[in-house]
């Protein structure tokens, strides 16, 4: 029979987890100011149906994208409110759009939704939709997007309810499609001034 | 024996997590001169947290996983490098970081 000697093997193996994660509460929160809002990247996954999601086809509806997975407590913990958010402010032009980053796609996440009696469209997520908002680390990650499709706030973690819930009320009651509201009172501005130089006595 | 030590704040789910959809911490060693005929891990702690209503079974600060070999019938004297993978799945008490799959290795002898 033989023996096995691992005397002073061990401490070589000394592993240190979770040691290239990001701090655990990054600034998160209030809504940007408009100027400040960039373009949320377009993507197209498919439903639990097999129909694609584009979410420019969004574009018009204030939408929280949820990145989570399965696995994830604190995503769990935010789904409640996100069922909430959906049933009250759909009718608003309100969608939450839920992005899994399960690797087994969805044969852990099939079960999930039925078991959570999710009642937004979830998808299953890629690394290259991950890449495109930024390299999504950590889970729950959040964007909510205004009507416009750019991106107003975003959430790294769990934060509160209520934050979520004042940031989707804000773009809801805020002006519909603002940008081309600006736009639009620019161009009337000067109209208005080339009306004024054009009645203007030489 | 493989010691672990984890990043303050975060916890990593046991090998039997207290919910079916919590990736379990799972160490597995490849076929060798060496075979894993038993793994003992710590008690867990039941620990709660701010996301979820019941306690976690999880694994915080240092710990070690203790894996029983017996050497198989082809094994031959001398050294040998044992290779496996650990895979575990750590969180903090507001977010997760995505699962993650490490190569592991121990250095042994055996003598006849």
């Amino acid at each position: 029979m033989s023996r096995i000697h691992v005397a002073a093997a061990s401490a070589a193996l000394a592993l240190i987890l979770a040691s290239c994660s990001r701090p655990s509460n990054l600034p998160t929160g209030e809504l940007k100011a408009e100027a400040q809002r960039k373009q949320a990247p377009n993507f197209t996954l498919k439903d639990a149906d097999g129909n694609a999601v584009n979410l420019t086809d969004y574009r018009g509806k204030v939408v929280l994208v949820n990145f989570w997975a399965t696995w994830c407590g604190p995503c769990e913990a935010e789904i409640p409110w996100f069922i909430e958010f959906e049933k009250k402010y759909k009718d608003q032009g309100f969608a939450v759009l839920g992005v899994s980053m399960d690797d087994d796609g969805w044969k852990s996440v099939r079960p999930y939704v039925a078991s959570h009696k999710i009642n937004y469209r979830i998808m299953i997520g890629s690394e290259l939709v991950s890449q495109q908002f930024g390299e999504i680390e950590s889970l729950p990650t959040s964007f909510v997007l205004d009507r416009e499709g750019r991106i107003a706030s975003n959430h790294i973690g769990l934060v509160d309810k209520v934050d979520y819930q004042n940031e989707i009320v804000k773009l809801l009651e805020a002006p519909k499609n603002s940008a081309m509201r600006d736009a639009g009172t620019g161009v009337l501005a000067g109209l208005t001034g080339a009306s004024v130089r054009a009645g203007q006595r030489p | 024996m493989l010691p672990l030590d984890l990043r303050p704040g975060y916890h990593v789910n046991s090998n039997k997590p207290s919910d079916e959809y919590l990736i379990p911490l799972r160490l597995t060693w490849n076929p060798g001169p060496l075979e894993a005929v038993g793994f003992v891990f710590p008690q867990p702690r039941m620990e709660k947290y701010s996301f979820s209503e019941k306690p976690l079974s999880v694994f915080t600060g240092d710990f070690q996983i203790v894996t029983h070999f017996k050497a198989t019938a082809n094994a031959a004297p001398g050294p040998a490098t044992l290779t496996g993978k650990l895979r575990y799945q750590a969180c903090n008490n507001s977010m997760c970081l995505p699962p993650k799959t490490l190569d592991v290795s121990l250095q042994v002898e055996i003598a006849k």
